[in-house]
């Protein structure tokens, strides 16, 4: 099971001449079990703000985040998180990184590099196994990255800009692999990115944040079957209406 | 050039330089100056080598400066790294620790001499605290700093994963992240200690020692003797500072090639 109940969330960091910033007002969203859901906003809407407290690495002022039934308080096994920027741990193999999180949890080695193959395979990395990260290249470290997430067996999946930092063309065959893993392993999954393009092609539905103060502004349900096909008259079109809503009603003043 | 030119660098330029350099040498010690207690030449340096080895003492100052050294370096590292950890770690200790640390540092470690004979008397553990002195601040600070420095993100990635005791973080993931620069601190350590051996024996804490002999040969003024402890220190330096290059850095550290370039 996988489903995230949102309620409420509420957050706000001092400011320098003693105002408060509010990052998220009163934030509600329910994510379904096996669903995939874009973050879609501007930098500084709070999108990452929001991540973070599904991760149980910040907490809120207030409300809630509710997965199946248990509110989540700290990191939490059943959540995995892929990072923005590049999170492998670089003193260890790539096998060793995909292992790190059976091995936290005890599972001899032998055992743990059987489930962490497994999960190697998934991305097609296999031919690194026993490669440092700083021998793989941006596309690499972060597919090993969603290996390494997946490996504890999460039913939340976390990924928070995971492919920003890509060139468009690694980006675009990225975003597609993720898609068959998902098919493969399927996890629920919220997805961040501020990227239309990137929503529109992975996203069942599309959550348009705002800034200051970070809420929802609308629901998109992206009704195309995949695999979507980027260069379709549809694709352009569900994108076209997307971005029209988006310059409608979630203007950034 | 070739296959020599392993680092871009042609080792037969080095060999080529340390021979013009004795070239030099001799050429001014035994042409010029001709008086061997200014300047004793290459050739005299030789010949007084192969009588200390034939005599033997030579072997036991080495051993007996060695023990001076890991002495002083190993309760370096022993204090040195904990204390570094812990500092690096929680910001109440370092608030309280760096204070007094920030004072202490700057005193040179031979201005500790008479207080390591005073507490120690004339012992090899009073060698061993003068090096200590020296070696402990540059441990501290790079354990320190490493920690500190440790990245967030692999922090939070190792608590998604199921690691969130203090201990495992430190254990897993903030030490193997400031290794480098623990190890460079060992290596700085490593060569301020070496310096402080000689002073450290200066005070009569034995008879044997590289750094008591060459004090004794001065005073007999065999100076063709001085520099072939004067030699040996060097190298033996420069070998500490190679294990580090090309063993240390190698087995441990090697997750780093590339990240560099």
């Amino acid at each position: 099971m996988g489903d995230l109940v949102i309620k409420n969330l509420n957050q706000s960091f001092p400011r320098d001449d003693g105002s408060r910033l509010v990052v998220l007002e009163n934030l509600s969203l329910d994510v379904k079990d096996k669903e995939f859901v874009c973050i879609l906003g501007s930098s500084g809407c709070g999108k990452t703000t929001l991540l973070r407290m599904i991760a149980g690495l910040d907490n809120a002022e207030s409300g809630s985040v509710v997965l199946d039934g248990e509110e989540i308080r700290g990191p939490n096994p059943k959540v995995g998180m892929v990072f923005q920027e590049y999170s492998l741990f670089p003193w260890r193999t790539v096998i060793d990184n995909i292992a790190f999180g059976l091995e936290m949890r005890g599972i001899p080695k032998e055992e743990r590099h059987r489930v962490a193959e497994e999960y190697l395979e998934l991305v097609n990395l296999s031919q690194f196994r026993d490669s440092y990260p700083s021998e793989l290249s941006g596309g690499m470290r972060q597919r090993v990255a969603v290996a390494r997430a997946l490996a504890l067996d999460p039913v939340v999946l976390l990924m928070d800009e995971p492919f920003g930092a890509l060139d468009a063309q690694t980006r675009n065959k990225l975003q597609i692999e993720l898609l068959e893993i998902w098919e493969k392993t399927k996890k629920t999954v919220v997805f961040i990115t501020h990227s239309v393009d990137e929503a529109v092609f992975l996203a069942d539905r599309i959550v348009v944040m705002t800034p200051r103060p970070g809420r929802i502004c609308q629901i998109f349900e992206i009704p195309l079957p995949r695999p979507r096909d980027r260069t379709s008259p549809m694709f352009a079109e569900i994108r076209r209406e997307v971005l029209d809503l988006i310059n409608q009603h979630c203007s950034i003043q | 050039m070739g296959k020599h030119a392993k680092n871009g660098r042609d080792w037969r330029l080095g060999v080529l330089a340390i021979a013009l350099a004795l070239i030099v040498w001799q050429f001014i010690a035994a042409v010029i100056i001709r008086y061997p207690f200014i300047l004793p030449a290459p050739t005299d340096v030789a010949l007084a080598f192969v009588s200390l080895v034939a005599k033997g003492d030579i072997f036991i100052d080495l051993g007996t400066s060695l023990v001076h050294f890991a002495i002083g370096l190993g309760l370096a590292l022993i204090v040195g790294i904990p204390l570094g950890i812990v500092m690096g770690w929680n910001r109440r200790i370092e608030a309280l620790a760096d204070p007094v640390i920030e004072l202490l540092r700057p005193i040179p470690p031979l201005a500790w001499i008479p207080f390591a004979i005073i507490w120690f008397g004339l012992t090899s553990f009073s060698a061993g605290f003068i090096i200590f002195i020296g070696a402990v601040f540059p441990i501290i600070i790079n354990t320190y700093s490493g920690f500190r420095g440790v990245p967030r993100v692999f922090v939070e990635a190792a608590k998604m994963l199921g690691c969130t005791r203090d201990r495992d973080l430190v254990r897993f993931i903030a030490f193997p992240a400031a290794l480098p620069s623990v190890a460079a601190g060992i290596r700085i350590a490593t060569g301020v200690g070496w310096m402080c051996l000689v002073a450290a024996e200066l005070f009569g804490v034995s008879n044997f020692g590289l750094g008591q002999k060459l004090w004794f040969y001065y005073s007999l003024h065999q100076m063709d003797s001085v520099v072939v402890y004067m030699i040996l220190l060097g190298l033996i330096g420069l070998a500490f500072d190679m294990i580090f290059r090309h063993y240390i850095d190698k087995k441990f550290l090697k997750w780093r090639t590339g990240e560099v370039a």
